[in-house]
């Protein structure tokens, strides 16, 4: 033993977060949320199809129309941003690089977010 | 760390396994997942051109409607299909159901003939109807 420190001491602090349950929890609820949600946005790229400009804003501004997408955009990308976080830790083991490509992951769905649903909002306001 | 680190055994990756059905799928639902997150901000970018303006909203339909904009969208709409079967095989396993030799291979193999259909039914209805 090369150190003073015993073997316990050295690994305490290290083992798992205790909130892995959460996020695999969350993965599942939003999952269960995105099917009727993604079936819907299929059906309505469907009535999209051959509509000019006025007549796909008319579409997509329609209060439940705007307020099922900004829920769908959202929890997508709360599930995207959940899936990729586990891809990221499982591939990438430089501590630096891990929590930089975390951050961006989250930045990016946070940016992605906001303007979608800004979008969908002057949609729908009318703007 | 101690000097025994070095002689610590690791987990076998992948390469060292058989191929199986439930691998395949595996690493296709991660692989659909992470195009996914590119699917996302083709999504985005058609909301902000329909919500900024016309001449904007007209070249984003231009693009989509060409050749390559449908490869895109056939592309996408299979990777949407087989990530939602790929969870929708996940919930039954979550329950304890399904995960027995067979029925888990036969489930895989559903993921990927299913998302084929639903891929090819979406397409038919839009290039026989629209």
């Amino acid at each position: 033993m090369s150190e003073m420190r015993t073997t316990l001491k050295t690994v305490r602090g290290l083992g798992s977060a205790k909130d892995g349950t959460m996020h695999f929890w969350l993965v599942r609820i939003s999952s269960v949320a995105l099917v009727p949600l993604t079936l819907f946005a299929i059906g309505l790229v469907f009535s999209l199809i051959g509509k000019d400009y006025d007549a796909a804003r008319a579409v997509v501004g329609q209060p439940l129309v705007a307020v099922l997408l900004i829920l769908f955009v959202a929890i997508s990308i709360e599930h995207m941003r959940l899936g990729i976080q586990e891809t990221i830790v499982d591939y990438i083991h430089g501590e630096l690089l891990k929590v930089s490509i975390l951050m961006l992951n989250t930045a990016f769905s946070l940016v992605l977010g906001a303007v979608s649903v800004f979008a969908l909002l002057k949609l729908a306001f009318g703007g | 760390m101690s000097e025994s680190t070095a002689t610590r055994p690791v987990s076998p990756h992948l390469g060292i396994y058989r191929f199986t059905p439930t691998m395949a799928m595996s690493i296709v639902h991660r692989i659909t997942g992470i195009a996914l997150y590119f699917g996302m901000v083709l999504i985005a970018w058609w909301l902000v051109a329909l919500a900024t303006s016309r001449s904007w909203f007209e070249t984003a339909n231009w693009l989509l409607g060409s050749w390559f904009g449908l490869i895109v969208l056939i592309g996408f709409s299979w990777t949407v299909y087989h990530h939602m079967l790929g969870g929708i095989r996940h919930f039954i396993w979550d329950t304890g159901a399904g995960l027995g030799k067979q029925t888990s291979t036969l489930l895989s193999s559903l993921t990927l003939v299913g998302s084929l259909l639903l891929t090819a039914i979406t397409w038919l209805v839009y290039f026989l109807w629209f």
